[in-house]
């Protein structure tokens, strides 16, 4: 992040090219491998290490370690899963919640650790892959609960509608379901983190330039963009968890608006 | 015939337009939360559930603001 303010005596602002950064392995091949992915990898394999360290050594009266990670899940079980689900589909569709709850909550947070300076999510392939996910899932659940022709039937028809407006509601609900739903998904995750990471980067940016390039006086708004940007910090460390836990509830609505009953 | 320019914009446009984008849902964010506080207020014991109606309502109004910024990235200056 810091890169983009490297002293010429410019002011660099950072671009939408920070997220495509030039390959560092497997140029020009379908596998190309840079930066971000690397930061994926890496924040994949702390998250997989910090569950199996949890696992093995779990014990029935948890440490401290145990404890936070205890939490975590804790959090996901009561206040997303049967918050919205209820007890016994919240209990079926938990993996699922806390999957998506901890991917999403670890790759966002790699935003904030220095060296790292990027989100796994703020490229599109994450977002799009755990949409994908929840997309699937929420539409063959509720095949599975209502079958082909009743889920359409529930998710298309809204009850207690006059029979001709349902020339209007088809078409706008029938694109809610099967277009508008992952596709928001993914945009506000990206979104969240691109913004996230571009207003750092500003705020970072400008104080390099003001402190070291920047004549008199102006090196004083030098520690007026430092501040912002550590409070930008706090706020980014925020939003990582506010975006996962509003990716993981939206998942938990969508898969109770196909499993539930008619009204 | 000549033509006047009245007002001329150098820079992205897109900027002008994240500003708009930001009007409405800074509006729905406000009563939405104004809402749910009042609703808490009254009855405490529901603050739970009116908690995580807030968050699902706040990520639908929030994602309005979002397209506006990515807009501006999207279609080129």
């Amino acid at each position: 992040m810091l890169l983009a303010a490297e002293g010429d005596g410019e002011f660099h602002a950072p671009t939408i090219a920070d997220f495509f950064p030039p390959a560092i392995l497997f140029e020009g091949t379908p596998f190309e491998f840079n930066r971000i992915m690397l930061v994926r990898v890496i924040m994949a394999a702390v998250l997989l290490l910090v569950f199996c360290l949890a696992a093995r050594r779990a014990t029935l009266v948890p440490g401290r370690f145990q404890n936070g990670v205890e939490m975590v899940l804790d959090f996901v079980r009561n206040s997303i899963a049967t918050e919205v689900l209820g007890q016994e589909n919240g209990r079926k569709y938990f993996k699922l919640l806390a999957t998506i709850f901890c991917t999403v909550l670890v790759m966002n947070i790699a935003a904030v650790i220095p060296f790292l300076n990027i989100a796994g999510t703020s490229v599109i392939g994450l977002p799009i892959v755990l949409a994908a996910w929840t997309y699937v899932m929420y539409l063959g659940a509720g095949v599975k609960a209502h079958g082909v022709g009743g889920f359409l039937k529930n998710s298309l028809l809204p009850p207690g509608v006059p029979k001709a407006l349902y020339i209007l509601l088809v078409p706008i609900e029938a694109l809610q379901v099967f277009v508008l739903r992952p596709a928001t998904l993914v945009i506000r995750l990206l979104a969240n983190m691109v913004a996230g990471h571009l207003m750092l980067a500003i705020c970072f940016a400008a104080t390099s330039f003001f402190l070291f390039d920047a004549s008199g006086a102006m090196k004083l708004f030098g520690a007026g963009t430092f501040v912002a940007g550590a409070a930008f910090f706090f706020f980014e460390i925020f939003v990582a968890a506010l975006q996962a836990y509003v990716f993981a509830i939206l998942t938990a609505v969508y898969l109770n608006m196909s499993v539930e009953a008619e009204h | 015939m000549d033509v006047t320019t009245l007002a001329e914009v150098t820079g992205n446009i897109g900027t002008v337009g994240y500003g708009l984008a930001a009007v409405g849902p800074g509006i729905g964010l406000g009563i939405l939360i104004g809402k749910t506080i009042e609703g808490m207020a009254r009855q405490p014991e529901v603050a739970g559930q009116l908690r995580t109606t807030m968050f699902i309502g706040i990520a639908f109004v929030e994602v309005l603001a979002l397209l506006g910024l990515v807009a501006g990235f999207i279609v080129p200056a």
